[in-house]
């Protein structure tokens, strides 16, 4: 309770301005680490405008609000950052929070720290419950598939090295009589905090879900000339009006143009030749098509509702199965000739401009992007594990410095138990024990 | 005949229990199996050791006898893990096996309101689940307010060697029979526990030329906050280290299905200390290790009798003599007294409140190695606390619950009530989460103030505590405020210690968190004289201010935890969407606070937010 915590309060969406609201004791202090000015002496109930920074980048222009303890909705202080930059910044200023020590709020938890600070009063609460409630299995199962597979493996590797080293440290401080377990010294850790440091930002590198809110969802449109290629690609565009660039590049997959559904960015791959209708399966040839399918993150296949499936349709079918994939249909407005079955399915009238949107909620539904909208609670699970992960940077950094300045080992060991339990956090593996249970199957010890 | 207190067993839990009842001014009676085997130590002839040590120094804050009474009885005595960091030094020490017991008998004769008597008790006089009072093998019935259970390993004890089993105590004593029935008929789950001790061998017998020798530290210590040395720095009595050799790795290996443990008796139920392995335990689980270190350590300066640290078994006699003629310099040793393994009945500690009064019983308390846990410290340690508790109960006061980042004896009691112990537990500092806040150094001024209060730390001594608070207070004063400018003859000083040399004016504060500079190169800058105590502690709290600081952040988010109270007639049925194994556990372990709920393995966040509301909104209403 007495943590910071943290939420991007609006829905995300681009060109719209978020707000990021931070409530605690600690909420100046923090956000006064990543602002231009000084805030911290500012009165209360004040508007101010102001730079993010990061270290000393201008991550974007913002208006901060103060709020001072107790007139504010959690009778906490709290600061709302109004940013302007879309998605993309707002995330980078929530991780830059949550790396200067502010906490991913809960599902509800502005409302249910106002509650128990006694600022709303139970019909209200009764509607806490509620949130938490129906929260709940989400918020699990988020944080269970958040770094799906070899991510998580990666983090459990990780921890295991980590685990390695708090037991050998630990079983010099409490066997300190072995004189036959080696005595690790700070030079000996040294070269396993730097591996670890490694591995961290490996994690963070390769993490799908940071990806997606980075560099957006490579995507790739499919089908056979004059299937519609091109007006959908329109329609996307048209639709969200946002920006389509053409960059020219030195080969031709290169990400050429970009589409924006509710905020999250769609990188579509080969829009040229969309555009010169030129027909990807018969021109570029089956090889290349099959290239292309196999680099995107999503394969949007146009089929015509007005025609049967070709061989190579049906061939490129049997390819993409294995891929974050959607069936259109288009020409809907035409007679039904196609018979297709498929869970992706999406039928629309590029022409007509009948469907996008269903388009778009598949789309998001298959990239579980809901869970980067909610109101209040915000729960972007990839923000919040690279925040922790980001945490852990420093903290290493740290450790570094200790090293550096000959700290005694069991001090320095204090931050890299930290970084075990925050990993722990991830994954969700916050069992006390482990350490004790290293520690006897690890080293022979007793009396 | 009626006493305010029974306290039921002698051992390093009872002592404590009992003095503190009576010094507190309560009518005690201590019942012991045997007068003779008061505040015995049945195992290793040592006290302290890593957290151990520490937890020594907290009960001596607290007014407990466990450290001055070592400090009477030492053999040797060392820092341990003094190369490394402040938050990891612990004393141990090896204590006479004949003084420690002569001396806290002395202590306890002198004490007006302690009545000690020899008996067995069978049973217990409970009315309305509450107790009045006990009862003798020979059926006398004797009534108290309170009674605290300190039995020991002594409830159905078995000793184990080979294939024979013994309805025995330590020194073939009688094992009390009933008692744990009794427990069990009123609700108490019962547990079976293990634990063993090694050979004694005769001193004149071993050839020590084939050892090394271990030594006390040249400089006086004491577990006491009194500072009183009763030993000669120049005599201590050294220990000598040894290693098991190829030939008894062979013979374990060759007899292992002669050993209780490993087949020798099939009806073996009780869960050995994963930390204290069988010499057996450590060949079979850790097989690819050539050797084994063992200690040879004296028992008392009055008796030959020295103790093999790291070899206790379980084998046969004959089997034990061959295991011990294999190490080098013992070959023609002779064995007075043979390792053993033994077998005893334990509480399930879960039962508890974190006052150590169980939760069925009223008014009945428990310490020590009923409670599942294992070592002379972790016993005398909850012997004090349920002393002290049982007495506030008698006066109506609230109890005295150390949190975790107070003391490690809070962090014990803790984790006895809120996880339970599936084997005998020990203390360890991997178990403390804040342990840089739980120093040896600074045990008087995390606990004194309790000690007073409670009427168990006397005036003369808490003035001293007092005189040490100031003097801190002055000398951090005097280092903030004196500053050194980048002058000639500074420098020449910084040089000297490899330090780099000042450009700008620079407080002492500043210059002592230089990782090269210590506090006593500085002495001739300060004004004052001080105790090397106090330099010691204002060192610590300077140099390492960053981690401490960090400590105590984490630790004031639990307390806040812990400060909010969970009603105790909480209905768990009545929290929709409590998760099922949350539900289940808490019900069972009845946390009393926030903060102990949420250490409860299988309670995630969002059951804690559920009762937070469900509290705020159910027992809070009408104050708004």
């Amino acid at each position: 309770m007495q943590d910071t915590i943290v939420a991007i309060s609006t829905s995300l969406g681009v060109g719209a301005i978020s707000i990021i609201r931070v409530s605690g004791s600690e909420s100046i202090d923090i956000v006064n680490k990543i602002t231009k000015q000084d805030i911290t002496k500012y009165k209360t109930h004040t508007i101010h405008h102001d730079y993010i920074i990061d270290k000393d980048k201008i991550i974007d222009e913002v208006l901060i609000s103060i709020m001072i303890a107790p007139k504010t909705f959690t009778k906490e202080d709290i600061i709302e950052i109004n940013t302007h930059g879309g998605i993309a910044s707002t995330n980078k200023v929530l991780e830059l929070l949550i790396e200067n020590g502010c906490r991913l709020a809960e599902p509800g938890e502005f409302t249910k720290r106002a509650f128990l600070n006694g600022r709303i009063d139970l019909i209200e609460a009764e509607g806490v419950m509620d949130v938490i409630n129906s929260k709940t299995d989400k918020a699990l199962s988020l944080a269970m598939n958040e770094l799906k597979g070899e991510s998580s493996k990666l983090i459990k590797d990780l921890r295991q090295k980590i685990i390695k080293i708090l037991a050998n440290i630990e079983v010099n401080i409490d066997y300190p009589e072995y004189e036959d377990i080696k005595e690790l010294t700070n030079k000996d850790i040294l070269p396993s905090i730097n591996e670890i440091e490694c591995d961290i930002k490996n994690i963070i590198n390769n993490s799908k879900d940071a990806s997606i809110i980075k560099d957006g969802i490579k995507t790739v449109i499919i089908g056979k000339p004059n299937v519609g290629k091109s007006s959908l690609l329109n329609r996307l565009i048209n639709e969200e009006k946002a920006i389509v660039t053409n960059i020219p590049g030195t080969t031709r997959d290169i990400v050429e143009g970009e589409v924006y559904i509710d905020g999250i960015k769609l990188n579509i791959i080969d829009t040229a030749g969309i555009r010169k209708t030129t027909d990807v399966i018969e021109n570029i040839g089956v090889s290349k098509s099959l290239e292309l399918i196999e680099s995107a993150e999503l394969i949007i296949f146009v089929l015509n509702n007005n025609e049967l499936l070709t061989k190579e349709e049906q061939d490129l079918l049997e390819r993409i199965k294995y891929k974050n994939y959607i069936i259109v249909i288009n020409k809907t407005d035409l007679e039904s000739n196609l018979h297709i079955k498929d869970q992706n399915i999406v039928r629309i009238s590029a022409l007509n401009n009948i469907g996008i949107n269903n388009l778009k909620q598949k789309i998001k539904q298959l990239f579980n992007l809901e869970k980067f909208e909610s109101k209040d609670i915000t729960y972007i699970s990839s923000s919040r594990s690279i925040g922790i992960l980001k945490e852990t940077l420093s903290l290493i950094n740290d450790v570094r410095t200790a090293i550096s300045n000959d700290m005694p080992i069991d001090m320095i060991e204090i931050d890299i138990k930290t970084i075990w339990n925050k990993l722990g956090e991830i994954i969700g593996e916050t069992y006390q024990d482990e350490l004790i249970d290293q520690l006897f199957s690890q080293f022979c010890l007793g009396k | 005949m009626k006493y305010e207190i029974i306290v039921v067993g002698g051992g390093h839990a009872g002592c404590e229990a009992a003095l503190s009842t009576s010094r507190i001014g309560h009518k005690t009676l201590l019942i012991t199996g045997n007068i003779k085997n008061i505040a015995d130590m049945p195992c290793n002839p040592s006290i302290g050791g890593s957290a151990k040590g520490i937890v020594v120094r907290e009960i001596d804050a607290l007014g407990g006898e466990m450290g001055r009474n070592a400090d009477k009885s030492l053999l040797q005595i060392k820092m341990l893990n003094s190369a490394k960091g402040p938050a990891v030094r612990s004393l141990r020490a090896q204590a006479d096996k004949i003084t420690y017991p002569k001396e806290m008998l002395k202590t306890l004769k002198n004490e007006s309101n302690l009545t000690i008597k020899e008996g067995i008790v069978e049973d217990l006089i409970i009315e309305n689940k509450t107790i009045k009072g006990i009862i003798l093998d020979n059926k006398e019935k004797i009534y108290s307010d309170i009674v605290i259970l300190t039995t020991g390993t002594y409830l159905k004890a078995d000793i184990l060697i080979g294939d024979t089993r013994r309805r025995e105590g330590p020194h073939g004593e009688k094992p009390s029979n009933h008692l744990s029935d009794k427990l069990k008929e009123n609700g108490f789950t019962i547990k079976r526990l293990k634990t063993g001790t090694p050979q004694r061998i005769d001193k004149n017998t071993i050839d020590f030329s084939q050892s090394s020798k271990e030594t006390g530290d040249q400089k006086y210590l004491s577990f006491s906050f009194d500072n009183k040395y009763y030993y000669d720095i120049d005599k201590q009595v050294p220990c000598h280290l040894i290693y098991t050799t190829k030939e008894t790795h062979q013979i374990i290996k060759e007899n292992l299905n002669k050993s209780s443990m490993y087949g020798g008796l099939n009806d073996i139920k009780g869960v050995g200390p994963r930390y204290c392995p069988s010499i057996e335990d450590k060949i079979v689980r850790f097989s690819d290790k050539e050797r084994h270190q063992l200690f040879l350590e004296p028992e008392s300066i009055y008796y030959d009798d020295v103790y093999i640290q790291g070899f206790s078994t379980s084998m046969p006699p004959h089997i034990q003599d061959q295991m011990v003629h294999s190490l080098p310099g013992l070959e023609n040793a002779k064995i007075l007294k043979y390792g053993y393994a033994i077998e005893y009945d334990a509480i399930d500690s879960k039962q508890l409140n974190q006052s150590l009064e169980t939760k069925i019983i009223t008014n009945l308390f428990t310490a020590g190695q009923i409670n599942g846990t294992s070592g002379y410290e972790e016993a005398a340690a909850q012997g004090l606390i349920a002393g002290i508790n049982a007495s506030l109960k008698l006066e109506k006061k609230e109890p005295l619950i150390l949190k975790r980042s107070e003391a490690y004896i809070g962090v014990l009691i803790d984790d006895l009530v809120t996880k339970g112990v599936i084997d005998p537990y020990r203390l360890l500092t991997s178990r403390a989460e804040y342990r840089l806040l739980l120093r040896t150094d600074n045990a008087d001024t995390r606990l004194t103030q309790y000690g007073y209060q409670v009427g168990l730390i006397k005036k003369e001594r808490y003035n001293s505590f007092k005189n040490k608070l100031l003097s801190i207070n002055n000398l951090k004063q005097e280092l903030d405020n004196i500053k050194l400018t980048p002058s000639k003859e500074t420098n020449n000083f910084l040089t000297k210690y490899n330090s780099t040399p000042l450009k700008d004016g620079i407080t002492l504060s500043n210059l002592l968190k230089r990782p090269e500079i210590k506090i006593e190169y500085l002495k001739s800058y300060l004004n004052n004289n001080y105790t090397d105590e106090v330099l010691e502690s204002v060192e610590i709290s300077i140099k390492y201010d960053g981690y401490i600081t960090k400590a105590l952040k984490e630790a004031n988010k639990m307390n806040n935890l812990d400060n909010k109270k969970i009603p105790n007639d909480i209905n768990y049925d009545k929290i929709h969407n409590l998760a099922s194994e949350a539900k289940q556990k808490l019900k069972e372990i009845k946390p009393t606070s926030i903060g102990q709920a949420s250490r409860i393995s299988g309670v995630n966040p969002v059951d804690i937010s559920l009762i937070m509301v469900y509290i705020k909104k159910e027992y809070f209403n009408e104050q708004k």
